[in-house]
């Protein structure tokens, strides 16, 4: 009960809450688009944000974020704490206890061996499970009775919420996936398919990369949700069709990330039937430095690796002025509107980890020209771009194929001119960009350029092995096949040693001291990230449907069972 | 003219083994990796065990033989088995069971066979891509015809105004274009396209038009264009003839003339045109599809593409292969029957 | 044998001609005559060369730097729309207006128009070229013809993508080494667009002349020894001329729209450098709001595509022997 009075809650901050007695299914139909569409309905095998959210209508995990990123018990009676004796003193054990009388929607009980193997089967070899990572440190996992499932871990985890907590790891039925494990997993394409689970709907038919339809869970465990008995969960097109669909034609009620320019989603906004909703995560859009030289003159397997220093953004002096040439307010304004906050932090979120570092939201164009003399460089021939020992102050800036990071690169090019930085633009289609091929020049990894533009998050709301990226010989290299996560080069010793005492630290003030300095040593100490935007999450709701609540911390439909229509 | 077409059908075989292998040799070649639409948040380490999970260590050439097996040995057997069990044609014939489990082209985003999807998307390609082409072919011939006949009269003249603009517009912009003004000021037509609807009835069937129609004018403009110009200009070099003037001079009617001796002569390049556009019928309308949500085979081949999706991207590319191989011989057969002088052997 | 007989006996009327009195008339004046008297091919004409001169010229005339940001002058109409609506934001700094991020639209209009002027019509004509070539081989030489048409096959089923994908990593950084970015991009855009779109024009041509050759003007020709090259330039080429002239207009198009496809993928020009096609899609989400904004690369495309339309048609007109002299 205490969770359904938490939803209601939240609910009715928005719309007054239902007065008549809920029934469900009685709201008949809701549609939702999503503009890229779901292959697949198990997180496990895609881990793409849009299968694990057209997942999380049907399987479910023991707890989830809410909306301000605080942990909600959904399949579990509470969330294990310290204090409630659920975790371990010394953080290497957690007693999750399931809710009692959980059924599946095929009738059969939940119990503790299905959240076991659920585990077993992403931790199996072979099996290719994209949320391996979530179950990092499990030793083993024991199950004492139908209820309880205790977590043991290898060494103190500060965080235990890893396995089991958000949509990215729900709990799958042990009778249906169990001859799916291993080499299997992709044997199983009705299971995979048609998972059966314990949220409020179920999958009546699903088209990958096309169309899901869905009904209303017999067995949800609130008798009274979901307030439909029918959901199209329909998928393909672009941002701006799906944005159409819901706030101009009404013919759909929910369209998930709404990546529009501004001014386009206003216009659209103005179309009446719908309104554009957003909410912040630890999504920041981010220039990061080459810290190692890119030039094509070294042979190839030299290129970008730490045997080179870069020879103009190896001075912090040279990364600080970049920053300083940019109009942070303006980029917002530009490419998110409401959607968008000007950042000088790589974790912008939550609170506790956020550092107050605002230093660089004012553009300072004279400042930056007076760092570039101070560096050496000077524009000694008069064609308006700067020069130090015959080498230009020219630089090639890349991201990846999209509308909003396009007009970064213009604006960006714009100012870095203005301080007689001359820049060469290049955008690569994502496929190529985000991929790890190492025969590609161009992705994000190999890093064949002097700057380069794309965003990062993290999962759940702690940062630790987000931070942990840049740890010295973490990088990308050849001999890790250009597969690594410190994309910059960086490498600090005092940094690397501070990662250290973080993963150590089981007490939440602390951590958050540590992690702030950890995050002000990649930008503001030393310019080597550059965080441009605090990016939201932009998604729009019909104005006939009731019950919406964006979160960034989870899926963006942790809350269908709370949907309700409004009647006009 | 048999021989010939037999000899061709023996010799399309090996050319579409070399086809296919070109096409596998282009992909392996191709920069991209199936892990690049999975979050920045996977690690590294986790990726490299979904990749190897996909079967992308092994050799090229060992994932070559793997899809060759897969697809002319173990999807006819699926074939078979259907046909034999599912089918009315074949129903009365014992259940063949010649399937035994071995591992089918999977899918490496959905983890599912590929020919499955690749019949789910059949019907709404049918619908809306063939039924442009069918549209464009109905409208183009008779308009091409008419403006050769009256070469530079006024409907000539708009007609060639309206086609090229209609060519010279893309389609990422009639399709948004249309959808503004018939779906969002008018309400006219859903914006989207509903792939789960079924015709059962007359109503049914209404809101069946009501989606197409926008995909596919958007469609048959460009069919319409292209068609009609060719038609137009073989029929112009056919007007001047000087069989045409015996034929005149011999009292044939007007109609005849036109409709029988010079259309005749004219259909070389126009069949050439038709015969090229089968096929792309099944690649589907990549923009178009994905403009109006159709989801029919050209935004299943884009979204393979995005994804890498390997398995996918040959098999689409190797259906369409066949189908470009098997119409391109179907439009040399009936260059013989159109014109009995040509002769191939 | 007394009465001589006259030098000359009284000659006929029509043989009374002493003599040719003007120099013979050239074949090419006779063409360009009957080229002249084709109304919309000199529109056409006269249509492509402005435009031509427009973008080669323009950006003295007009010279605004297209990638130049302005951000306060952002969004502006073009000034016609002061017409209607007299609280348009509208100026003569800007008489086309500017997109989002404050470019001038005029600028960019001819900037844009020059590269996609040159990629048009350079593809267009390497793919005519290439197409018309094999189209030819392989419909007359009858042992080319098997494996050309099978080449054929195989190119119209390369999936485009993954083949540009690969063209981009194997040559853009030689291209760009030596060419420079843009010029690199171009060199790599024509070459693509003009490598994967000659398969029509082939398989049209190769129709055609299978036809043709067993016509008995050919056969003519072949009976009094006309070398085969001969054949093809003399009686065969200019009798496919039409289908080649429709595939020109129609892949000036395809190639206009073809590159913006390609920068939309991110394989095409730097994204700060304007071509139409460019332009067109990324003003389509502003349809509504800005209309000038798909209008104005719209127009430019159409405009370009008919007149090459025209005076293809002109051409062929004129030179069509049957046709000239009427």
């Amino acid at each position: 009960m205490k969770l359904k009075t938490l939803m209601l809650g939240a609910a009715a901050a928005s719309v007054l809450a239902p007065a008549v007695q809920a029934e469900r299914g009685e709201d008949g139909n809701v549609n939702i688009i999503y503009w890229q569409a779901p292959s697949i309905m198990t997180p496990y095998l895609s881990g793409g944000t849009k299968d694990i959210e057209a997942a999380s209508l049907v399987l479910e995990p023991l707890g989830r974020y809410d909306e301000t990123g605080a942990l909600v018990p959904y399949l579990a009676a509470e969330i294990p704490t310290v204090e409630n004796g659920g975790v371990s003193e010394d953080l290497t054990q957690i007693t999750w206890k399931l809710k009692e009388g959980l059924l599946w929607s095929d009738g059969s009980p939940v119990t503790s061996a299905d959240v076991k193997f659920t585990a077993d089967y992403c931790m199996a070899p072979e099996g290719g499970c994209a949320q391996f990572a979530k179950f990092t440190g499990v030793e083993s996992i024991e199950t004492p009775d139908d209820l309880t499932v205790v977590v043991n871990f290898d060494k103190p985890m500060p965080n235990p919420y890893g396995p089991f907590m958000g949509g990215q790891s729900p709990i799958l039925q042990k009778a249906q996936f169990e001859d799916c494990v291993g080499a299997a997993a992709s044997t199983c394409t009705e299971a995979n398919f048609n998972p059966i689970g314990t949220g409020p709907f179920v999958v009546d038919e699903f088209k990958p990369n096309d169309v899901i339809s869905l009904s209303a869970n017999p067995n949800y465990r609130d008798p009274e949700k979901p307030a439909f008995a029918t959901v199209t969960f329909k998928g393909g097109g672009d941002a701006e069709a799906a944005a159409r669909a819901v706030l101009q034609t009404g013919e759909y009620d929910y369209a998930w990330n709404l990546q529009l320019a501004p001014d386009v989603l206003a216009s659209m906004a103005e179309g009446g039937e719908g309104t554009p909703v957003s909410a912040f995560g630890t999504l920041v859009e981010r220039i990061e430095m080459n810290l190692t030289d890119p030039s094509p003159d070294l042979p190839e397997g030299e290129r970008s690796t730490v045997a080179h220093p870069h020879p103009i953004l190896s001075d912090e002096k040279v990364r600080r002025a970049l920053s300083m040439a940019i109009d942070r307010e303006l980029l917002v304004e530009v490419g998110y509107g409401q959607a968008g906050r000007a950042t000088c932090n790589l974790v912008p979120a939550p609170e506790l980890y956020a550092s107050d570092n605002t230093e660089c939201l004012t553009q300072d164009l004279e400042g930056a020209k007076a760092l570039l003399e101070e560096a050496g460089w000077t524009d000694t021939d008069g064609d308006g771009v700067r020069e130090k020992d015959g080498e230009k102050l020219s630089l090639l800036y890349q991201t990846s194929t999209n509308a909003v990071r396009q007009d970064f690169q213009a604006l960006i090019k714009d100012w870095w001119r203005q301080i007689g930085v001359e820049t060469e633009l290049r955008n690569v289609d994502s496929s190529v960009f985000f991929g790890g091929d190492p025969g590609s020049p161009d992705t994000f990894q190999k890093f064949y350029a002097d700057v380069e533009m794309y965003a990062n998050n993290f999962d759940g709301t702690d940062p630790q092995s987000y931070l942990s990226m840049y740890r010295c010989g973490n990088e990308p290299k050849p001999s890790s096949q250009w597969q690594g996560e410190n994309i910059n080069r960086f490498c600090n010793e005092e940094y690397d040693a501070m990662l250290d005492e973080l993963a150590k630290t089981g007490e939440l003030e602390k951590r958050g001291e540590i992690a702030k300095k950890l995050n002000d040593m990649l930008t503001k100490e030393s310019m080597t990230i550059v965080p441009l935007v605090d990016r939201g999450r932009v998604s729009a709701h019909s104005n006939t449907l009731g019950g919406v609540v964006l979160n960034t911390w989870d899926s963006e439909l942790w809350n269908a069972a709370d949907w309700y229509r409004i009647d006009e | 003219m048999l021989t010939y077409a037999v000899r061709r059908l023996v010799l399309a075989i090996p050319t579409l083994l070399f086809i296919s292998f070109v096409i596998f040799m282009l992909l392996q070649l191709a920069p991209g990796d199936p892990m690049a639409q999975v979050p920045l948040t996977v690690p590294p380490e986790v990726k490299q065990m979904m990749r190897e999970a996909l079967g992308l260590g092994e050799p090229p050439l060992v994932q070559y033989w793997k899809w060759l097996v897969q697809v002319f040995w173990t999807e006819p057997k699926v074939l078979v088995d259907w046909m034999t069990s599912e089918t009315a044609l074949f129903g009365w014939l014992p259940d063949t069971q010649l399937y035994q489990d071995e591992l089918r082209v999977i899918s490496w985003q959905t983890r599912s066979p590929v020919m499955e999807i690749v019949l789910q998307r059949i019907p709404q390609t049918l619908w809306v891509v063939g039924m442009s082409y069918i549209v464009g072919v109905l409208i183009a011939l008779p308009i091409g015809i008419y403006s050769a006949y009256r070469q530079y009269s006024v409907f000539d003249q708009a007609g060639t105004f309206i086609t090229m603009v209609g060519f010279s517009i893309p389609p990422f912009f009639t399709g948004p274009l249309l959808i503004v003004i018939f779906s969002v000021q008018m309400g006219w037509f859903p914006s989207i396209y509903d792939t789960t609807h079924e015709v059962t009835d007359w109503a049914s069937f209404k809101y069946q038009l009501s989606q197409m129609i926008m995909p596919v004018m958007v469609l048959a403009l460009q069919t319409t264009a292209q068609l009609s110009r060719y038609m137009r200009a073989s029929m112009l070099d056919n007007l001047n003839q000087d069989y045409v003037r015996t034929a005149r001079a011999k009292g044939l009617s007007e109609a005849i003339v036109v409709m029988v001796h010079v259309l005749r002569n004219s259909m070389i390049p126009v069949v050439t045109v038709i015969a090229l556009g089968v096929p792309a019928i099944f690649g589907g309308a990549i923009i178009t599809e994905n403009v109006f949500k159709v989801n029919g085979i050209g935004q299943l081949l884009i979204t393979a593409l995005f994804a890498n999706d390997l398995p996918m991207v040959m098999t689409l590319t190797f259906i369409f292969a066949f189908l470009i191989v098997l119409f391109n011989l179907i439009a040399d057969i009936l260059y013989g029957l159109l014109d009995p002088r040509i002769r191939y052997d | 044998m007394t009465e001589p007989v006259p030098a000359s006996p009284v000659p006929i009327e029509a043989l009374k001609d002493k003599g040719p009195d003007k120099p013979p008339r050239s074949k090419w004046r006779d063409v360009w005559e009957q080229f002249r008297k084709h109304k919309g091919a000199m529109v056409g004409g006269a249509f492509l060369l402005f435009i031509t001169l427009g973008v080669l010229v323009g950006p003295w005339l007009w010279t605004l730097d297209p990638q130049a940001l302005d951000i306060r002058a952002k969004d502006m109409r073009p000034i016609y729309t002061a017409i209607w609506n007299s609280e348009a934001d509208v100026g003569w700094a800007h008489p086309l207006g500017s997109d989002q991020l404050g470019r001038d639209n005029l600028a960019q209009l001819i900037a844009g128009g020059r590269a996609s002027m040159a990629v048009g019509w350079a593809a267009m004509l390497l793919s005519l070229i290439i197409g018309a070539g094999i189209g030819v081989v392989a419909g007359y030489f009858r042992k080319l013809d098997g494996p050309l048409m099978r080449l054929t096959d195989l190119f119209l089923s390369l999936p485009i993508l993954p083949l540009l994908l690969v063209a981009v990593t194997l040559f853009r950084q030689p291209l760009r080494a030596n060419f420079g970015p843009e010029g690199g991009m171009f060199i790599l855009i024509v070459t693509v667009v003009g490598i994967t779109s000659w398969m029509p024009t082939a398989r049209i041509v190769r129709g055609d002349i299978l036809a043709l050759k067993e016509r008995e003007f050919v056969l003519a020709a072949r009976s009094i020894g006309t070398r085969p090259f001969q054949i093809i330039k003399r009686h065969l080429l200019p009798n496919v001329l039409s289908p080649i002239m429709v595939s020109a207009t129609l892949g000036l198009a395809t190639a206009i729209i073809t590159e913006s496809a390609l920068s939309f993928l991110g394989v095409g020009f730097p994204s700060d450098f304007p071509t139409w096609g460019k332009m067109l899609a990324d003003a389509v989400a502003r349809m509504e709001d800005f209309p000038e904004r798909v209008m104005l690369p719209g127009i430019a495309i159409s405009l370009t595509v008919l007149g090459v339309n025209y005076l293809g048609d002109g051409l062929r007109d004129a030179l069509d022997p049957r046709i000239r002299g009427r």
